[in-house]
């Protein structure tokens, strides 16, 4: 049931978690731009002038739609997970444990400030991107659809790793080990038809793969897949992840004693 | 009854609109519920330990109530189940006629927790921290305003509003939690441990609060290790010893149990020989400083009778300990003494 309190209650969260990360904007919003500027000088730039064409497209347009959605990954999911993580640390996740929020609330609070965060840098990156090449859109409102799919699917994620993470230590190790991993191995510098037929059929497990050849076909109008199934795949996995972080919370998992 | 309810209603003619069956028992029911009642609450830990086994009490509306026991009794666990922080095992929790279970949003508006240990964010402003937990609650933002002041100002931290809380002393961060707990207007207010390193100036200023909160209606539940805090505050006490309630009662009714009273006494001139006064045992700390402890029943009188036949004078009197430490004491110890045998 939804009642105006929840209402209040989830814009507290959200105006709360978007201060914490204008605050200390040169930790959150800076890397990335910085990142990828030099993503796209190096790759681009200079490597890419040598590599040719890939999909009928400049190396530097091919890497464009990856390196603005890499940012809105790693974003949004690093935002979640330090934010929640942080909150557990010191203890004031009490605050809203005491209050009476339902888990959604909590949830949705945290997942808009990580979307916001990765919107925010997705933005920036685009900008620079300007810089060095021209970005032509074919589809902005199936660009900005992926946007908000994309921070809600990691940030739930993120939300996951907090839950769980018992040290500083382990709301590393899942961005260093598993999600760098699958966003290199996603396509955001290849096509897939470089690959061999076994890699390739290993790709289609990877959820990133569907987000940026989504993502790609929202910029250029080319993708590896079928957008309606990349939409599907992804929906799919937000629901899964949506559904067990929502469970974490319900059971009070790594958050009550 | 019935005059008890009108004088609460306050008006003749509401009375007897109210007065049919349901109605009357609705009001019935509002002004004569506890503030809280738990039943056979139990709490095991995934680690084994079992924290409480099976405790029951109940809370007045408008009582100040002292929650006792030494540290790992199972205060701060009761605590937590009924602030919604901790998971029970079993049993029921009920406040202000709301299921911790069946409607666990209705006793969480009822609630303020002030938590022993320092749980907000160290980096936001003292006057943020107390608006975010007025939103959490479902406050608007321009209300959510209004009592945050309202709250500082009323703990003295309003100066201190745009001041990171890491900034604030320890005194101040204690205020600064009951704030935060106040400011969604709770009915039970839950202090755990609320003075805990706070000097003596701000614990009495802090008291003389409580007892105006008190006053004015909150319900309060005290935990804490000052003994003299609970003596001086609360009606109605419990004390926890291994997860269990070995003692329910109001507080006169357990000072009246004191056995002794111990005194020192400053005499006028150096006494060598100490008199043999009944019901009396002196000890010398040093030539003119006693420590006395008078048996409840041989009363104070016939020691200072005694001591004027002896010639003795006596030019200061303090009590050394308070009557709950050695009640507290003697019932733990005792507690011990059965578990043991």
């Amino acid at each position: 049931m939804f009642r105006r309190e929840y209402l209040v209650a989830l814009q507290t969260i959200s105006y709360k978690e978007i201060r914490r990360f204008l605050r200390i904007w040169v930790q959150t919003l800076l890397p990335s731009t910085i990142t990828t500027t030099l993503y796209f000088l190096i790759f681009g730039k200079l490597i890419g002038s040598r590599i040719g064409q890939m999909q009928g497209y400049d190396y530097m347009e091919f890497i464009v739609p990856g390196l603005i959605l890499m940012a809105v990954i790693s974003n949004a999911y690093s935002n979640v997970v330090s934010s929640f993580y942080g909150t557990k640390f010191q203890h004031n996740i009490e605050e809203m444990l005491v209050a009476p929020i339902p888990s959604w609330v909590i949830l949705t609070g945290y997942i808009s400030g990580g979307v916001c965060r990765g919107l925010l840098v997705a933005i920036l990156v685009t900008l620079v991107s300007l810089f060095f090449t021209d970005l032509k859109i074919a589809h902005p409102f199936l660009m900005v659809l992926v946007f908000l799919l994309t921070g809600i699917l990691f940030s739930a994620a993120g939300f996951i790793n907090a839950v769980y993470a018992k040290s500083f230590d382990d709301i590393s190790i899942v961005p260093t080990f598993v999600l760098t991993p699958l966003i290199y191995l996603g396509g955001v510098f290849y096509s897939i038809d470089l690959l061999p037929t076994f890699w390739q059929k290993v790709s289609m497990l990877n959820p990133v793969f569907y987000i940026i050849n989504v993502f790609r076909h929202s910029i250029l109008g080319e993708s590896d897949i079928s957008i309606i199934n990349g939409l599907a795949v992804i929906l799919c996995f937000i629901v899964v992840l949506i559904f067990i972080s929502l469970r974490l919370l319900n059971k009070g998992i790594g958050i009550k004693n | 009854m019935e005059l008890i309810l009108k004088g609460l209603i306050g008006c003749d003619a509401l009375y007897v609109k109210l007065n049919h069956d349901f109605s009357r028992l609705a009001v019935e029911r509002y002004f004569f519920m506890n503030a809280l009642e738990i039943k056979q609450l139990t709490k095991c830990y995934s680690n084994g330990l079992i924290a409480l086994k099976g405790i029951d009490l109940e809370v007045q509306q408008g009582d100040f109530f002292a929650l006792l026991g030494a540290n790992g009794a199972g205060k701060s666990t009761a605590i937590g189940i009924i602030a919604s922080l901790v998971n029970k095992t079993t049993g029921s929790v009920t406040v202000f006629g709301h299921d911790l279970d069946e409607e666990p949003e209705a006793v969480k508006r009822c609630i303020g927790l002030v938590p022993q240990e320092f749980n907000f964010n160290q980096f936001e402003k003292v006057f943020d921290i107390v608006v975010s937990q007025a939103g959490y609650y479902g406050i608007p933002r321009r209300k959510a305003l209004e009592r945050a002041e309202i709250c500082l100002k009323q703990l003295e931290l309003w100066d201190k509003r745009n001041e990171a809380s890491r900034e604030l002393s320890g005194g101040m961060k204690r205020r600064l939690m009951i704030a935060r707990a106040l400011v969604h207007e709770p009915k039970l207010l839950i202090l755990d441990e609320p003075t805990a390193g706070v000097d003596i100036e701000i614990r009495r200023s802090m008291w003389s609060f409580f007892k105006k909160i008190n006053k004015a209606g909150t319900t309060l539940i005290l935990t804490t290790h000052y003994l003299e805090e609970a003596e001086s505050l609360c009606r109605h006490i419990a004390i926890i010893k291994e997860g269990e309630v070995i003692e329910n009662t109001d507080m006169k009714s357990l000072l009246k149990k004191a056995d002794d009273e111990v005194l020192v006494l400053n005499l006028e001139k150096p006494v060598s020989d100490i008199p043999t006064i009944k019901g009396c045992l002196i000890t010398a700390i040093d030539k003119t400083t006693w420590q006395v402890k008078i048996q409840k029943e041989a009363g104070m009188n016939a020691l200072f009778v005694a001591l004027e036949e002896f010639g003795i004078k006596v030019i200061g009197l303090r009590n050394e300990s308070n009557r709950l430490e050695q009640l507290f004491l003697e019932l733990v110890r005792k507690k011990q003494v059965v578990a043991n045998v």
